[in-house]
This record gives C-alpha cells, sequence and structure tokens, in this order.
C-alpha cells in the first residue's frame, strides 16, 4: 500500500500553466469581442457627426421634423420629404413580399411533395443572390415601361412604385424563407390533430397551422420591413434622384438611403452641413433597423421557446 | 336541424358543404402555387431583361470618312499601320498622354484598332435595339435606320464580346470595358476575405468553444446578430468616418511613402467590405463547428489535448469545409454590393488598372450602376453586358461553394 502511494506521489493533478494555450485564448476573444467594437464605432461615428449636423445653429428640431423641404446646403432641413418617401416605397415592398412570401410558404412546407420543393427552392434562392443594383436595372428598364404603357404619362421616368415593386420581389425570397422556417416548427401533431376532426388540407394550414407560426411570422415581416427600409441601389437607380414630398407613387421622389448613396457618391468635403447631415440621417436608419431587428430576434426567441 | 356556428354539421347537411369546402381548399391551394408562380415569372423577365439588353442592332456612322487616314480597307490594317497612323494624326500631347498609360509599341492590334476608331474616324452610335425588337422588326429596324439615319451602318452586334471584358473603362460605350471593374472587385474581395476570414474563424472558434455562457457572450451573440441585420449604405459610412478620414494616413499609403491618393482607395473598400462580410463569416462558421460531434472533442480530451489542440486537430479540420462554403457566401455578397462602395468613393471614371491597396479603383456593380443611370440605351446595353459579367461570377463562386459542401460534408 505504502509503495503504492509513493508510486502516486510524484503525479501533480493541477492544472499546469500554459502560456501559449492562454494566449491563442487571448487572441480568439479579441476576435470574439471585435464586432462589439463594430457596433460601438458606428454608434460613436455617426452620433458625433450627427451631433455636429443638430449641433449647426441654423438646425432646429421644429425645422427637422416640422417642415418637408431638405435642402441643407441652403437651410432646409425637413426631414419629411425623405422619410415619406422610403415609407412608401417599403410599403409597397412589404404589398408584395408579404402575401407572396407567405403564401410561398404555405405551400412549399404544407403542400409541395419533397420533388417539387428541390425544384422551387432553388428558384427563391436564386432570387435572393441576385445583387441589389441588377434589381435596381429591372427596376428602371423593364417595371417602369410597363407601368408606364398601364397607367399612361402620369407615371414618370423615376417612381417610387417601379422601386416599391421590385423591392417587394427582392424581398419576397427572405419572407418565404422565414415564414417557411416558422411554419415547419409547428409541431405535426398539430395538423394530425385537425385532419382528425375532419379538417381539409387548406382549413388546417389556414386555422391551425398559421396561428401557430403567427410569432414567426411576425419577424419574418418586421425583418422584411426592416431590408426594405435600408435597400439603398433599387430607390438609387429608379426611385428619383431629389428629395420631393409627395404621396403619390407614380413620381419620383429620393429616400433616405438613395439620398445618402447620391450625394456621398459626388466630391463631398468633410465638415460641411451635407456632410454631416449624411451622418444623421444614416443615424435614423442604423436605429430604426436595429429596433426593428431586435424585435425581430425577441418574437423569434419566445415562439422558439414554445415548441421546443 | 339547422347547422349553427357552435354545432358540428352532420348527416346531409354535412356532405352539401363538404364540396364547397374542397372546392375553396382547391382555389386557394392554386392560389399558393401562383405567389411561386410570380417568383418564377419575375426571374425569368429579369434574366430576359438583361440579355435582351445585352444584344441586338445597332445603327452607327463615322464622322470622319476612313479614306481621310488610309487607303487600305479597315479590317486589313496591320498593327504597324494602325501605329503609324495614330502617331501621324493625333496631335503630340494626346499621343503621349496615351503612351505614358500604357505604352503604344505594347499595345495589341485590337487596342488599336479601337483606339482609330474612337480617336480618329470617331465612330458614333445613333441608335441600338434590344434584342427582341431586333428578331421581331427586322425589316422594320432596316427602314427606319434607312430613312433616319442614311450615312449609317446597321449592324447586329454582342456588347458582350472578349474585348469588352479585357478593355478599360471609356467615355464612349462602344470602346468601354469591364476589366478594370472586374480586377478592382478581385482586389476587394480579396482585401474584405484576408481581413473577415480569420476574424471571423477566430470569433466562432471563441463562441463556440471557449466563450463562457454568461451575460457578456450573450451580448456578443445578439451583437452579431444585429450587425448582420445592418443596412450596407450604414456600413459604407463607417468606412467613410473611420477608413477613408480618420485613418486616412494608413489607407491612401502616404505612411509607406505614396503621395498621390486621398483615403478614397482600394484598401479602404476593402476594409469596409471586410466588417460588412464579418458578422454572416461568423455565424456560417458557428454553423460548420456546431455540426462537429460533441464526442471527438471528449476523445481529444480524454487522450490528454489541451483545448488548443482539440481546436487546432480536430475541430478546424471537420468543419473547414463548412467554414469556406460559409465564406464563399459572403464573399458573393460582397462581390454584389454597391451601397458602400459609392459611399467610400469609388471612383467614377478611371481607366488604369488597380495595382495595388494604394489605388483608386472601381468594381463592376459601380459600373453597372453608372452606365444604369445614364440617358442612352447603349450604355444600358453595356450595363447589360456587364450584369451579365457579374452574374457569371456570382454563379461560378456559389457553384463552388455547393460543390464544396457536397464534396467535403460530412456526416455522423
Amino acid at each position: 500500500m505504502q509503495e503504492l502511494k509513493n508510486q502516486f506521489k510524484n503525479f501533480d493533478l493541477h492544472k499546469k500553466p500554459r502560456i501559449g494555450e492562454d494566449a491563442i485564448q487571448g487572441l480568439l476573444f479579441i476576435a470574439g469581442i471585435l464586432s462589439i467594437f463594430t457596433t460601438l464605432a458606428i454608434v460613436y461615428e455617426l452620433g458625433k457627426e450627427a451631433w455636429l449636423f443638430f449641433g449647426d445653429p441654423e438646425v432646429t428640431l421644429a425645422k427637422f421634423f416640422g417642415t418637408t423641404r431638405w435642402q441643407p446646403g441652403i437651410g432646409q432641413f425637413g426631414i419629411w420629404s425623405l422619410v415619406t418617401s422610403t415609407l412608401i416605397t417599403s410599403f409597397i415592398a412589404m404589398l408584395i413580399s408579404l402575401p407572396l412570401g407567405l403564401a410561398s410558404a404555405l405551400f412549399l412546407s404544407e403542400y409541395a411533395s419533397l420533388r417539387a420543393r428541390s425544384i422551387l427552392k432553388p428558384i427563391l434562392e436564386v432570387l435572393a443572390g441576385i445583387p441589389t443594383v441588377v434589381y435596381g436595372y429591372f427596376a428602371l428598364l423593364f417595371v417602369t415601361p410597363i407601368l408606364k404603357n398601364i397607367f399612361g404619362d402620369v407615371v414618370q421616368v423615376y417612381n417610387m412604385a417601379s422601386a416599391g415593386l421590385v423591392m417587394g420581389i427582392m424581398i419576397l425570397p427572405l419572407i418565404s424563407s422565414m415564414s417557411e422556417d416558422a411554419l415547419s416548427a409547428v409541431p405535426r401533431a398539430l395538423r394530425e390533430g385537425a385532419y382528425a376532426m375532419g379538417a381539409t388540407k387548406f382549413e388546417t394550414s389556414i386555422q391551425v397551422v398559421l396561428p401557430a407560426a403567427l410569432s414567426g411570422i411576425g419577424a419574418a415581416l418586421i425583418i422584411g420591413i426592416s431590408r426594405a427600409v435600408g435597400e439603398t441601389m433599387i430607390v438609387a437607380v429608379a426611385a428619383g434622384a431629389g428629395p420631393n414630398f409627395t404621396f403619390d407613387p407614380f413620381q419620383a421622389a429620393e429616400t433616405m438611403t438613395g439620398h445618402i448613396a447620391r450625394i456621398s457618391g459626388g466630391d463631398l468635403s468633410y465638415n460641411t452641413i451635407d456632410y454631416t447631415s449624411l451622418f444623421a440621417i444614416a443615424l435614423m436608419l442604423f436605429l430604426v433597423t436595429l429596433v426593428l431587428n431586435l424585435i425581430s430576434q425577441q418574437v423569434v426567441s419566445r415562439f422558439r421557446e414554445r415548441y421546443e | 336541424m339547422n347547422p349553427t356556428h357552435n354545432h358540428f354539421p352532420e348527416g346531409p347537411s354535412f356532405r352539401s358543404t363538404l364540396n364547397t369546402r374542397y372546392r375553396v381548399a382547391s382555389v386557394w391551394q392554386a392560389l399558393f402555387f401562383s405567389a411561386l408562380l410570380i417568383a418564377i415569372i419575375s426571374l425569368t423577365a429579369l434574366i430576359y431583361d438583361v440579355v435582351d439588353g445585352a444584344f441586338g442592332y445597332v445603327a452607327y456612322d463615322y464622322k470622319k470618312d476612313p479614306a481621310t487616314f488610309t487607303s487600305t480597307p479597315l479590317e486589313d490594317l496591320t498593327k504597324e499601320e494602325l501605329l503609324t497612323t495614330l502617331q501621324a494624326n493625333l496631335s503630340s500631347g494626346a499621343y503621349n498622354k496615351l503612351n505614358n498609360e500604357k505604352a503604344m509599341e505594347t499595345r495589341l492590334r485590337g487596342e488599336l484598332y479601337t483606339l482609330f476608331l474612337e480617336r480618329l474616324i470617331q465612330l458614333d452610335i445613333k441608335k441600338t435595339w434590344s434584342f427582341t425588337e431586333s428578331i421581331m422588326r427586322a425589316g422594320a429596324i432596316r427602314t427606319e435606320a434607312a430613312e433616319k439615319y442614311p450615312d449609317a451602318k446597321l449592324e447586329f452586334r454582342s456588347w458582350l464580346t472578349p474585348q469588352f471584358l479585357t478593355s478599360p473603362m471609356s467615355s464612349k460605350a462602344e470602346f468601354a470595358g469591364v476589366r478594370t471593374a472586374i480586377l478592382g472587385s478581385l482586389w476587394l474581395v480579396g482585401i474584405a476575405l484576408l481581413f473577415a476570414l480569420p476574424l471571423g474563424t477566430g470569433a466562432a472558434i471563441y463562441l463556440q468553444e471557449y466563450a463562457p455562457k454568461n451575460w457578456l457572450t450573450g451580448i456578443i451573440q445578439m451583437n452579431i446578430n444585429n450587425l448582420a441585420g445592418v443596412p450596407s449604405i450604414v456600413y459604407g459610412m463607417l468606412g467613410l468616418a473611420i477608413f477613408v478620414r480618420v485613418l486616412a494616413p494608413l489607407t491612401s499609403g502616404s505612411m509607406f511613402g505614396v503621395t498621390d491618393t486621398n483615403g478614397r482607395t482600394v484598401l479602404s473598400a476593402g476594409l469596409t467590405m471586410g466588417i460588412l462580410i464579418l458578422p454572416l463569416i461568423i455565424i456560417n462558421a458557428q454553423e460548420a463547428i456546431k455540426a462537429v460531434p460533441d464526442s471527438l472533442r471528449q476523445a481529444a480530451y480524454g487522450v490528454g489535448a489541451t483545448k488548443w489542440q482539440t481546436v487546432w486537430h480536430h475541430i478546424l479540420p471537420n468543419s473547414i469545409a463548412g467554414i469556406l462554403t460559409g465564406s464563399i457566401l459572403a464573399l458573393s455578397r460582397a462581390l454584389g454590393e454597391t451601397a458602400p462602395l459609392i459611399v467610400v468613393g469609388a471612383s467614377t471614371f478611371i481607366s488604369v488598372d488597380p495595382r495595388g491597396p494604394f489605388s483608386k479603383f472601381t468594381a463592376l456593380p459601380i459600373q453597372i450602376y453608372q452606365w444604369t443611370t445614364r440617358a442612352q440605351s447603349e450604355f444600358h446595353a453595356i450595363a447589360a453586358g456587364a450584369i451579365i459579367v457579374l452574374l457569371v461570377l456570382l454563379l461560378t463562386l456559389n457553384a463552388t461553394a455547393i460543390l464544396l459542401r457536397n464534396r467535403f460534408q460530412r456526416k455522423y
């Protein structure tokens, strides 16, 4: 016995300090925490310039939120002309993408055979992978002429309707795949129960599966809106170049993102009101999309808890 | 018995409602499917629209008669003849400028011929027609061209030619090409990948293998998910503020003795793209690492491996295919991104290839944007050509990703 004890005496079971391991862990930690700095940098830089913008004695909140003409160069600071066009294009986009995305998700998750799915799903994925500038080309040179043919000369060359419609097609795959995830997460037992009661497939889908997946679909809707608000190239190409306070979708009007793209594309000198105003707009965009994304994440995590 | 709202119909009344219910169901099923049909039609229309724009009839004439410069037919001109004609007829300032961009003697015959058409006889496009028009109304187009532009030649032209791929930018649509833009795009995604792949993989390893389950990890994870949803133009503003302005000494290369640029370089744009795709790479890499079964980790620890040895020898080799697939998908996102490049300051007109990280640059999507927003239809035609080039590049990247996934995907 004593012999055995002596034999194990030399074993040290304490964790040895390993400098290499610790250094690697430190580096990996830095890589992980870097994303936090990205967010902080966005908030700091956008906030700093936006602060300079609002600190300008000419800019008042009353002017910013109370007037409708935006041209910082000559002292007009009414943000509404940019906000309304952003809302109108996003609204048209959601009007297209929500019903179509939801319907295609219902078809893919409730009706389609495996074979049909394997053909249909990649088409949506291709649609999701097309660069937005290509959608811009499509809106300006395909959809706008068609709108002009249908509605006549009330449709301007650059108009919000065409940009909104194409944006809807762009967002459709996103809504569809998020909704489909939500629908497939509904337990099979719920469907079997409905069938056992004699419900048709359609009644099961609409009255049982859809309500059970509603929060996930809501999350898809919110993410879709956030995408539409932040989308730049389609509106920059097709919606118009110049702020315009109007509610007529066939008129040209520049959105917040389109305005940033156009102004920053020129030779922009630092420390001018034009420069700082762009950061104020970008800060608004960032905050709006951040809040929308956070809400959507919250909705999704609640909905997951219910079924897993 | 009247079926009320709360009672389930029975017997004959049940059977009478049954057919209606089935009919409603099948109508809705058709409606659901038509949503997918609309998606398919849109995709087809988009591709048709692009192809339609990239080919078709074009009417053009020469501002100056070729006979004033040379007696040989245009097609038979040799490289030497072209060189001497150019030298004789261009002003010495213009010739020297061209010579400085690229020595004239080293240029190929095709390049010299293009210069001949562009600078001397000044080929001038009168009108272009789309592919469908050219096929359906070929006769009408011929008469229209003969009436309106009696001196013009009519020719069926593909705007997507080998020359289009190898020519630099030009202010005339018929001579413009995408070489500068393709090289710019390659530099961009290269820099973005060099920046984002190691950092993204490192972050994913930290989050999956090392991070303790505490509030900090939770915040990092939530933050990454949120960053993936930030509009790309906001990243552009970040790049403008940080890389172009604050880090100008570094990104313009003035720290390293480069003097002729400002911060609006391909390095600034590449780093901005890197920040943009970082969250995507992290999320994809996390998924790949998650798929490595726990038994591998336990076995490694069981034989006394340290944490890093386990990661380096077992987890990374088993997830590298997934990580690379995710990175390729992120790259294809970067390749098509336009908005941040506009904000960071892609050059609107540049005909010199990017030579290093401190060069000014343009990129494929930027060219597409600029050509699309021009009023003349010949620019729309080359925009369509550039879109085809971009889509083919993206398709190649995605196909590589799928092949990689199928080839190396392991099932446990």
